[in-house]
């Protein structure tokens, strides 16, 4: 079995009607039920919007906070997956159920296995 | 001895695609599959002038490699992966296995590694150009250089894309395996668009040269690779009757000064005999089945022109016929357009020029192409010289540009003197 961790990114200016949200957030709850029953959930959570993020960084070895996220672009992680699948095409497979779910473009992207790092 | 050589590489590059596929499924890695195939390569050529060229030279390929890649394993103690302890666990008993496989399954078998290779190098996470590149190094056996030469690439682009697409078949597990029947057909119509563009970048190639005959060459042998290892898909079949059909006319549609002959002026007598006949049964093969798809229609369309003795006798209604039935399955824009060549033929210029003047098709050099010879034939020189002038902005290589400048200035003529 491989990890891979599906993302969500979306526009936190593009708004999303009333129903749709309600509608979204009831079918990435049947979702997450699927996952955990087929034995495919490792863990999941949505994120608040990018305006609460926080970044650090190290210059000069000192700790230099910044607010906002780290990187200025329209189209900010909202929230993630990470699965387990025993190839892409299973990961896609679940992929495109999360999408239809959550109503936005899923990622997929393999974590490093053990015996590759 | 060049000529040895020479049946060396030519045995390399036959066996390549069929031993890299199989060693793909007995070790689960690409890059290991192709150094050892490199490596029975480089043994042949040691060993084969004293030896002699092996009695079935692609079993030898084959067992040697396996050989090779099994030492490789042994030597990298520090691996671990279950997959490689899996294959050398086996690898141990792999001569008597093979011994013991009958030709018929070992047969098998070895189609269904290649279709597994295929689908795998044509995966939907790859991009286009990646799955033609890979598609055309690992079962075509072409080396780095000849995909780069063919495409017109440096060659560390096309290396760095092979590289890529490799390391993520790898990192992200995209797998070996023939798609289900629910995914059959997009899996399937991305293989064929592979092979299909492989073929055009030859026919309609970008360089100076107006045809790359060995990339044709090579898309028609992955289609006729595809066909035996598909016999029952009938859209495989088209797409390898389309390209025999068209190939069937590359000795009549360039001049040996690279000129351009469209399909009306086409010395008839240069045609491939033997390409039409193959490519007319699978057309009447395809028939039988009555399951029609884009590239059979396409095929279809070719044969009626292959069954033309002159240009005058073509049945342009049937091929009118035949290109309503593929607006009706892939309704572009440039099936719109080449519908509307056709019905000038049956009811005359100016009613195709009124139905193509509308597509939506003005950076295609060749719709401004097909417009400016109805313009001139509708006697309206002056705007077919300014279509000539729009496609050449388009024109893809020498012979192309060189036919519609003729044509270009040949109206204009016409124009300032009429006009």
């Amino acid at each position: 079995m491989k990890e891979y961790l599906l993302s969500v990114h979306h526009d936190d200016d593009v708004p999303i009607s009333a129903e749709d949200m309600e509608q979204s957030i009831k079918d990435v709850g049947v979702f997450n039920t699927e996952l955990r029953a087929q034995g495919a959930w490792v863990f999941a959570g949505g994120l608040h919007s990018a305006s609460t993020a926080t970044v650090v960084r190290i210059v000069n070895d000192s700790v230099v906070t910044t607010d906002g996220p780290y990187a200025e672009t329209k189209e900010q992680l909202g929230g993630f997956w990470i699965i387990k699948a025993p190839d892409l095409d299973a990961a896609l497979e679940l992929a495109a159920r999360g999408a239809r779910a959550c109503l936005l473009p899923v990622e997929v992207r393999p974590f490093q296995d053990d015996s590759e790092s | 001895m060049p000529a040895l050589a020479d049946e060396i590489e030519g045995h390399f590059r036959r066996e390549y695609g069929r031993c890299v596929a199989s060693l793909i499924r007995f070790f689960g890695d690409i890059d290991l599959a192709e150094e050892a195939v490199q490596e029975a390569f480089t043994i042949a050529v040691g060993r084969w002038p004293d030896a002699g060229v092996p009695p079935n030279p692609g079993a030898w390929i084959t067992t040697t490699a396996r050989n090779r890649a099994i030492d490789q394993l042994r030597r990298e103690a520090g691996r671990h992966d279950k997959h490689a302890q899996a294959a050398l666990l086996y690898g141990c008993t792999a001569g008597q296995e093979t011994g013991k496989e009958t030709g018929k399954e070992s047969g098998q078998m070895e189609l269904d590694d290649r279709l597994r290779l295929i689908f795998t190098c044509c995966h939907p996470a790859l991009n286009r150009a990646a799955q033609v590149a890979l598609t055309l190094r690992l079962l075509g056996g072409l080396r780095t250089a000849e995909i780069a030469r063919a495409f017109l690439l440096p060659e560390t682009a096309i290396a760095q894309r092979i590289v890529r697409a490799k390391r993520k078949i790898k990192a992200a597990g995209i797998p070996f395996r023939i798609p289900g029947d629910a995914e059959l057909p997009e899996r399937l119509g991305a293989v064929l668009m592979v092979i299909y563009l492989v073929f055009n970048e030859g026919y309609d190639s970008s360089g100076e040269v107006m045809l790359r005959e060995e990339l044709c060459a090579e898309a028609i042998r992955l289609a006729r690779l595809l066909a035996e290892l598909m016999p029952d898909e009938p859209e495989v079949l088209g797409l390898l009757a389309l390209l025999l059909l068209i190939h069937s006319r590359r000795a009549a549609r360039v001049t040996p000064d690279q000129q351009l002959v469209l399909l009306p002026d086409q010395d008839r007598s240069l045609w491939d005999r033997d390409l039409i006949g193959q490519g007319q049964a699978l057309v009447r093969a395809c028939l039988r089945r009555n399951s029609p798809g884009p590239y059979q229609i396409q095929a279809a369309i070719n044969a009626v022109h292959s069954d033309a003795a002159t240009a005058a006798e073509t049945d342009w209604r049937q091929i009118l016929r035949l290109y309503d039935q593929l607006m009706a399955c892939a309704p572009t824009a440039i099936v719109a357009l080449n519908r509307g060549i056709a019905l000038a033929e049956v009811e005359g210029p100016g009613p195709a020029l009124a139905a193509i003047t509308d597509l939506d098709l003005d950076g295609y050099h060749l719709y401004h192409a097909a417009r400016a010879d109805l313009l001139t034939r509708l006697g309206r020189p002056a705007a077919a010289a300014q279509a000539y002038s729009a496609a050449l902005l388009g024109a893809a290589n020498f012979a192309e540009r060189k036919f519609l400048e003729q044509h270009r200035d040949a109206a204009a003529e016409l124009a300032g003197r009429t006009g």
